[in-house]
């Protein structure tokens, strides 16, 4: 073969190999690692899988953060003002999280319905509203 | 009366852009020098409008004047005068104006630095950084009146800003961060002109290589200055989140990563033309899809408070016409562009071939964990996130290649490389240093941590301590002269160090992610006054909480005292703040830096009976991460520098 396309098909070669390596291991690391959001109505209406990573999102029930004694796990109530999910927190809660306020939190969802949750994210400030649980309290008006 | 001068010389920059965008182009179309040597005029003139323009809205938040929404939106008369200073940055409005005058400025220097380009070139270069000009200023125009007035409604004092922004870190690294996007327009400027002329050759590449330079250095320090605030800032020890906006930086530093190293091969010797031009195009098409992305909303993000959805359609729009365009172009000329430098295998221009096809693949694999939430929330097939474990799963993998090529480059010589076997020892001695080196640093590293041995700490020591190695002994190598080494060094050109510095900068950083990652502690604890916990060795102790006043916060401060055994190394004094304006109440860490670790308390918030939820970290060699990027950067503004440059200008004047 001509040296030049010799060079050439070696160059393609690994350029092929390469993508398609790195094509699988990509689908592969991206399939493992999808977190979906669920709304506190799908919950109830057990859409969510049990024991998978989630997320779930809305608002912080009002009166419904409750701390156990001597420890740094926390209880609250999220809601779309359709149905309530509880979530449980072990951990330092993030400064702007406060009850009538939206978070999302991910974690895994127990078999009796509480939300073991790894990670709760709050909004940054008092304009801003996570887009998800903006989407998923849409006409929803609070029942109060 | 200030707000509307500046206002006004906002909306003279439109027309002068217009011009900027037109007339230098059509002179090198038609041939007419007169034309072309306009552009430097009108690029001053749209500088010095933009400067005014910026003056006047930084007038108005130094001198609290609530009338201007932006400032009563995001300042405060309580405020110091530098966090009013960054606030005139720290919001939407303001940010797109320092972006659209930091294009300016870096149109005016290419308009007065380039002296040596050939005139026709010049043209068209300003004349497409014209272009993207005009863009922003519609932009900010139509959309993003910075100088907007609430005089109907004037309010008493202003909301504050976001105490997040409030913080040394945050002066800084915006303008960083945007004078190293924008500077990539410099560069796809360059392409495009080259594409229009058909004429990509090595003097294009050279033109292009300083400004690239520069941009990617600078791009380099913003997003380590980002990672760093976001470090002791948000209060939860992380570094790097795999945030959307933290990758719609990091994107273009890939490309513009790729791109520099594509542009040495496309000016020694010719190669990858056609390739180097898509990388010009696609860093600069990164930098404003970022734009897109921090600016639009559309993203859940600890920077979506600069934000408004019903903007993202113009960038978009802008975004479509930008890349579409080029690509069209690029479309049309790119197969005339021919090289026909041949090259062996083991040769330096397939090095950087594989060096490029690793970077490109590490972009994907960011664009895709990035853009695919979106897509598919977009397409209403469900709400995701990519979660960080993704992004770590393969970035291990890519790195560590890259890293033991970087240690071979440097040997492998242009077009064929014949003097391997010379190498061989050399490789092999850095290969032996690098083993036992890492092996005994892993040892005493997992006895003071008390793990077992850490295979992943192993390995990336040995990879970034074959780098440094095989870097060392190839500089000592090039060194060896007839007069000592002293003067052998001193005969090194410039441009070669800022590679070995760089190189090694990554190494650096390799070292500090790999032992952060591996051997970091943290732990989440409830404290009452005098209680203490064990971490890594360090005993730290709750010895004091105290309530104190801010200019315009009040703040809780715990004394925590930290023992190495019996003896105190340091009390570290967190804080929790309430900001009166805008009713936040906002954590700040307690840092004791040191080179091979930070040990870093947080408080949570205040629990029944006087306890207190403490964070509490030590973080190994954690600095290293943000002291490899300085390197970095150092290496690319030391590139610059280069008698090359500067020789050849001469030559072309």
């Amino acid at each position: 073969m001509h040296p030049a396309r010799k060079q050439r098909l070696i160059i393609v070669a690994i350029i092929v190999i390469g993508a398609s390596v790195a094509t699988a291991l990509i689908a592969n690391a991206l399939k493992q690692n999808l977190n979906l959001f669920y709304e506190p109505s799908r919950i109830a209406n057990g859409e969510a899988p049990i024991g998978r990573k989630i997320r779930v999102g809305g608002m912080v029930l009002e009166n419904s953060l409750t701390r156990l004694p001597n420890s740094l796990t926390v209880q609250f109530v999220v809601t779309d003002y359709e149905a309530e999910v509880t979530v449980e927190y072990t951990g330092i809660l993030p400064d702007m999280f406060t009850e009538e306020a939206g978070t999302v939190a991910t974690g895994v969802l127990t078999e009796d319905g509480l939300f073991i949750a790894e990670q709760v994210l709050a909004k940054h400030d008092e304009t801003y509203m996570p887009p998800e649980v903006a989407a998923a309290l849409k006409n929803k008006p609070p029942a109060y | 009366m200030i707000p509307e001068i500046g206002h006004f010389a906002l909306l003279l920059c439109l027309p002068i852009a217009i011009f900027l965008a037109s007339i230098p182009l059509l002179g090198a179309i038609l041939g007419r020098p007169l034309w072309m040597r306009l552009g430097p005029l009108l690029a001053l003139g749209q500088w010095l409008f933009l400067l005014l323009a910026f003056i006047c809205l930084t007038h108005s938040f130094l001198t609290d004047d609530f009338t201007v929404k932006l400032v009563a939106m995001h300042s405060n008369s309580a405020l110091p005068w530098y966090f009013k200073l960054s606030a005139v940055w720290g919001n939407h409005e303001g940010s797109l104006l320092l972006w659209v005058f930091i294009l300016a400025s870096w149109t005016l220097a290419v308009a007065y630095a380039s002296q040596s380009l050939p005139l026709d070139m010049r043209a068209r270069v300003l004349a497409v950084l014209g272009m993207i000009s005009i863009g922003f200023l519609l932009f900010i125009i139509f959309t993003s009146n910075p100088f907007e007035r609430l005089l109907l409604n004037p309010v008493a004092d202003g909301n504050d800003l976001n105490p997040l922004l409030q913080d040394f870190g945050l002066i800084i690294h915006p303008p960083m961060l945007y004078i190293g996007y924008v500077g990539f327009s410099v560069a796809f400027a360059f392409a495009i002109a080259a594409l229009m002329t058909g004429n990509l050759d090595a003097a294009w590449a050279r033109w292009s290589r300083p400004w690239t330079n520069i941009a990617w250095a600078f791009l380099t320090i913003g997003i380590a200055l980002g990672s760093w605030w976001a470090y002791y800032e948000l209060g939860w020890g992380g570094w790097w989140f795999w945030d959307p906006v933290e990758n719609a930086s990091f994107m273009p530093w890939l490309a513009g990563t790729a791109l520099i190293h594509s542009l040495a091969a496309t000016e020694k010797r010719g190669v990858f033309r056609s390739w180097t031009v898509l990388l010009a195009i696609l860093a600069f098409s990164l930098s404003l899809l970022g734009t897109f992305l921090v600016r639009s909303g559309i993203l859940v993000s600890v920077h979506a408070f600069a934000s408004d959805p019903t903007r993202g359609l113009f960038i978009l729009a802008f975004l479509v016409l930008v890349i579409g365009g080029s690509l069209l172009l690029y479309a049309v000329k790119a197969p005339a562009i021919r090289s026909n430098a041949k090259f062996g295998l083991l040769s330096r221009e397939n090095f950087l071939l594989v060096n490029n096809i690793l970077l490109a693949i590490a972009l994907s694999v960011v664009l895709l964990g990035t853009l695919f939430p979106l897509a598919s929330s977009a397409l209403n097939l469900g709400s995701y996130s990519v979660g960080p474990p993704y992004f770590n799963a393969m970035f291990v993998p890519l790195s560590l290649p890259m890293i033991v090529l970087m240690g071979i480059a440097p040997y492998i010589s242009w077009k064929r490389s014949n003097k391997i076997s010379a190498a061989i020892p050399k490789w092999l001695i850095a290969a032996f240093v690098a083993l036992l080196l890492a092996g005994l640093a892993t040892l005493s590293l997992s006895n003071q941590y008390q793990q077992d041995f850490n295979w992943l700490a192993f390995i990336t020591l040995v990879v970034s301590l074959w780098l440094i190695t095989s870097t060392a002994l190839h500089m000592l190598s090039k060194a060896k002269h007839q007069q000592g080494l002293l003067t052998g060094f001193k005969r090194l050109s410039v441009s070669y160090w800022a590679m070995v510095i760089a190189h090694t900068g990554i190494a650096v950083a390799a070292i500090g992610i790999g032992l952060t990652s591996v051997y970091e502690q943290q732990k989440d604890v409830r404290m009452l006054l005098g209680d203490d916990i064990s971490v890594s060795g360090y005993r730290y102790q709750l010895t004091a909480i105290n309530t104190f006043e801010g200019p315009n916060f009040s703040g809780t401060r715990g004394d925590i005292t930290v023992f190495d055994g019996d003896t105190v190394i340091t009390v570290l004094q967190p804080e929790k703040r309430f900001y009166y304006a805008a009713r936040n109440v906002m954590t700040e860490a307690a840092i004791d830096p040191g080179l091979t670790r930070d040990l870093y308390v947080a408080l949570g918030e205040e629990l029944e009976e006087g306890a207190w939820a403490v964070r509490v970290h030590v973080k190994p060699f954690v600095r290293c991460i943000w002291l490899g990027a300085l390197m970095m950067a150092f290496g690319g503004f030391l590139a610059v520098t280069d008698k090359r440059y500067r020789s050849k200008r001469m030559l072309n004047a």
